[in-house]
């Protein structure tokens, strides 16, 4: 690299930087004073873009960017004031949920809207043009780009210290029920705040159409990557999220200068693994208040009674009995709702009894059904073989991820495990030589013992209710109550000898295993993998499992992964826009049943 | 025999010098409590020899070895028991389950994956709780009692891996003014009775001097009195930080 391609890397660098600081900018302010992740910041982004480039045809480049942003910044305020608001007093956990439903039901309307090709905008008038820089061309509208972050920042900044409004917003964000207390108007400050996020998401989005075409892929990498901005800034410091915004930004440009594009996201990865090692809240964040009165407590683990256990052995005989009465799609059906089962409730070993609340556990299903299907394809090993050893990927890539994971708590957690998710998902979807990218690996099929329909379902059947019962059983030995003690009380778990981080380690793998074993069946009884296993719409399916089935219970996940596949099943065969209409269901699930259904149920019929 | 010894213990935050060279020791057996006006750097003093605070200079030993570079739960598995000022228990947990918890880590038995929990220690966490006056109520949920019983609850936990030494950081804090003395009654005598020290900070001076075998007093992160509870009532610079110059 000559000195002159040096500077127009960090020159490049630099423009891409302005838009992830405004997405990262949003994020951070919405969840200062809302104490809400936005999961579909990313996806508000994305409207920016689509409406810009509509708008864009019809009057023009600089008068659609103002307005586009004003149209995402009006349907934050619609979605916070219809849809949010409602939930302030519901846990984290389905406050996510519900932003992550959004995430669906938005792409779905931007899909219908738009259609799936992704679409170029128009170019910037004024600044169509390149300039000369040290012997190379240089866009001009970088050069706009990179004058117009730190504006941004300047005018964020004066908002947020010279205004009446902005001391509001930063009292809340040090302290909210304070704030409450002397008497700030709550209700429009949270619609008032969200409105701003949304707004800087949809200038970010509007703003990157001159650089490149809006499409329906955006919304989780933007989303993510506004992650990696905000941890390693630090939550709720908009000074940080420049910072990390430069940095991020700077770290892509010159990857991908280098020629080492692949290896862009396993450089994000590790600048972000260093910041988190070295500062556990960010370079510019503190370590979070504690929540007061977070949710309502669990009831003690009681020995399952004798009846239950019946019940479960019946459940057992009953679909042991399934292929003599029934063939074809049962089968397949119940092979999948088997397998997500193992899937669910290995997520909630760590995010019920351990407290982990894990946005990215389908990276361990993926990469179990990876570490199978290349076992297999690649290293030419017998299927059995494979899918015995398989696993071992899920739960070497959790062993890998939580080392980093469980040194963070509550939202800075789950946005990490989501980047996780993401960036395992990048490799295996940019590795077009080992991983077949895109299109996945095909040819996975089980030995010829295996072959036939009953026969899979019943080596299903076994593995899955074997790992289910394992799980269960780890939950009510010494090391599940010892999870659960330092879930309760970090500082008391501490102070009685327990290592918590030891702990959580060990869980997070054992889970990951499972979730890797549920991965290697799913691949073998597809006959094909694609990076869809371990995207991040796999992770909610499990999160939404989990807390469709309630939390607060053991068995809660068996149902909601039985009743979630079921319905995905029936929904997605019938319907175009299935995301959409998962969405909807989630959102109406969480403004309905809180607890889930099995908490609904206990509570509803409780003695 | 000294249990515990602290010898010139200094910290600071920022420019303030929250603790300086303070030096104090407690004796098995014995109850010693440290007190002193709000911000006397009582609270800091307290977190130095627990372990969650690392001093800037000064050395902390129990039974003689250095506990430098220690973390809370390296410090518990050497005998040490604590409470806290708000009560830290296990809410998902019965009463007996959260005894059998500090059993279970101080047999080692954390790492057990199949082995039923319910089922051990019961005896032993039994009568742990009958020595705190929680047998009956072993079979609740912790998330349930009332503040008094939580922090009878704590001290059984705290006595679970048979600590020579308790720290109890205001022990009687946030009850009502009778369970006050009881509590700390019976804290005294199950330290008196299997020759734990005990190091207790607290507020409330009718139980310091009610409790209390010997009483360090701190002002402005020094060390201004040591001695028994007469001695400490008697000495003018006591007299001077609680009461004003003029008193």
């Amino acid at each position: 690299m000559t000195y002159s391609s040096i500077l127009i890397q960090f020159l490049n660098g630099l423009a891409s930087a302005s838009s992830l600081f405004l997405v990262a900018a949003g994020l951070s302010l919405i969840f200062g004073v809302t104490r809400i992740v936005n999961f579909a910041h990313g996806s508000l982004y994305m409207l920016g873009m689509y409406v810009a480039v509509w708008l864009g045809e019809r009057i023009g480049f600089w008068w659609s960017v103002p307005i586009a942003a004003l149209a995402v910044g009006a349907f934050g305020a619609l979605v916070e004031s219809a849809l949010l608001r409602r939930l302030y007093a519901a846990p984290e956990l389905l406050q996510l949920l519900a932003t992550f439903a959004l995430v669906l039901v938005v792409k779905d309307f931007a899909l219908w809207a738009w259609g799936p090709e992704d679409i170029l905008g128009p170019r910037a008038p004024g600044f169509t043009g390149a300039v000369t820089i040290a012997g190379l061309q240089f866009p001009e509208y970088d050069l706009f780009l990179i004058g117009f972050g730190p504006l941004v920042l300047g005018a964020l900044w004066l908002l947020l210290t010279r205004t009446r409004w902005g001391t509001l917003v930063r009292a809340a964000t040090q302290d909210r029920e304070m704030a409450s207390a002397l008497g700030v108007n709550q209700k429009w400050l949270f619609t008032g705040v969200f409105a701003l996020g949304a707004f800087l998401a949809g200038l970010g989005g509007a703003l990157q159409i001159p650089r490149e075409p809006a499409t329906l892929l955006i919304d989780l990498s933007v989303v993510s990557d506004a992650f990696v901005v905000v941890v390693v800034g630090g939550l709720g410091s908009i000074g940080g999220a420049f910072v990390a915004a430069f940095l991020i930004a700077e770290i892509k440009a010159f990857c991908i200068g280098l020629g080492l594009s692949q290896f862009t996201l396993v450089v994000e990865f590790v600048v972000m693994a260093v910041v988190l090692v070295i500062r556990p809240w960010g370079l510019f964040g503190r370590m979070p208040a504690l929540a007061r009165g977070a949710g309502a407590v669990e009831p003690p683990l009681v020995a399952p009674s004798p009846a239950a256990l019946k019940a479960l052995a019946a459940l057992l005989a009953a679909l042991a009995l399934v292929p003599v009465v029934s063939g074809g799609y049962t089968l397949v059906l119940l092979t999948d709702i088997l397998v997500f089962a193992l899937f669910a409730v290995s997520l909630h070993f760590i995010m019920g009894p351990a407290g982990l609340h894990s946005f990215g556990h389908a990276a361990y299903f993926g990469l179990g059904a990876y570490g199978a299907g290349l076992l297999l394809l690649r290293a030419g090993a017998p299927m059995e073989l494979a899918l015995l050893l398989g696993p071992l990927a899920g739960g070497l890539g959790a062993l890998v991820f939580g080392w980093f994971c469980v040194r963070l708590s509550g939202v800075y957690l789950a946005m990490l495990t989501l980047a996780f998710a993401q960036i395992a998902w990048s490799v295996v979807f940019q590795w077009d030589a080992f991983t077949g990218g895109s299109n996945g690996l095909v040819g996975i099929w089980p030995a010829s013992w295996l072959a036939s329909k009953a026969a899979y379902y019943y080596i299903t059947l076994l593995t899955c209710a074997g790992g289910i019962a394992l799980l269960w059983r780890m939950l009510y030995a010494p090391f599940g109550y010892a999870l659960r003690a330092a879930r309760d009380s970090p500082l008391r778990a501490d102070a009685i000898g327990l290592d918590v981080r030891a702990l959580q380690w060990a869980a997070f793998t054992l889970a990951g295993l499972a979730a890797g074993m549920a991965g290697a069946l799913y691949a073998f009884s597809k006959g094909s993998i694609s990076p869809e296993s371990l995207s991040v719409p796999r992770s909610v399916d499990g999160l939404v499992m989990v807390l469709l089935g309630g939390i607060q219970t053991l068995t809660g996940p068996l149902w909601g992964a039985a009743l979630f596949t079921w319905m995905q099943d029936a929904v997605a065969r019938g319907i175009d826009y299935w995301r959409a209409v998962i969405g909807a269901v989630i959102l109406v699930l969480v403004l309905a049943f809180p607890q889930g259904l099995t908490g609904f149920l206990r509570q509803r019929f409780a003695p | 025999m000294t249990v515990l010894a602290a010898r010139n213990l200094s910290k600071s935050f920022g420019g303030v010098q929250a603790v300086r060279g303070v030096s104090l020791s407690v004796a098995s057996g014995e109850l010693l409590a440290l007190i002193g006006p709000n911000g006397a750097g009582k609270t800091t003093c307290f977190n130095l020899l627990n372990g969650q605070l690392a001093p800037d200079a000064g050395e902390i030993e129990f039974e003689g070895r250095s506990l430098r570079g220690l973390a809370p739960r390296e410090i518990w598995r050497l005998g040490v028991g604590r409470t806290f000022q708000v009560t830290a228990t296990f809410g998902s947990m019965t009463v007996r389950e959260n005894v059998q918890m500090a059993l279970l880590s101080h047999h080692r038995q954390l790492s057990s994956l199949f082995a039923r929990a319910a089922q051990r220690h019961v005896a032993a966490a039994d009568a742990l709780l009958e020595r705190v006056g929680m047998r009956e109520q072993a079979g609740r949920p912790c998330a349930v009692l009332a503040y008094g019983d939580l922090k009878r609850v704590e001290l059984a936990v705290a006595l679970a891996n048979q600590p020579r030494l308790l720290l109890m950081d205001e022990p009687t804090a946030g009850m009502a003014p009778g369970e006050r003395g009881e509590l700390m009654q019976l804290a005294a005598d199950l330290a008196r009775g299997s020759g734990i020290a005990v190091l207790f900070t607290e507020h409330d001076m009718d139980v310091v001097f009610a409790h209390a075998d010997r009483i360090v007093v701190l002002s402005d992160g020094e060390l201004i009195a040591q001695g028994s509870p007469q001695e400490v009532r008697a000495n003018a610079a006591v007299r001077a930080v609680y009461l004003g110059s003029h008193a």
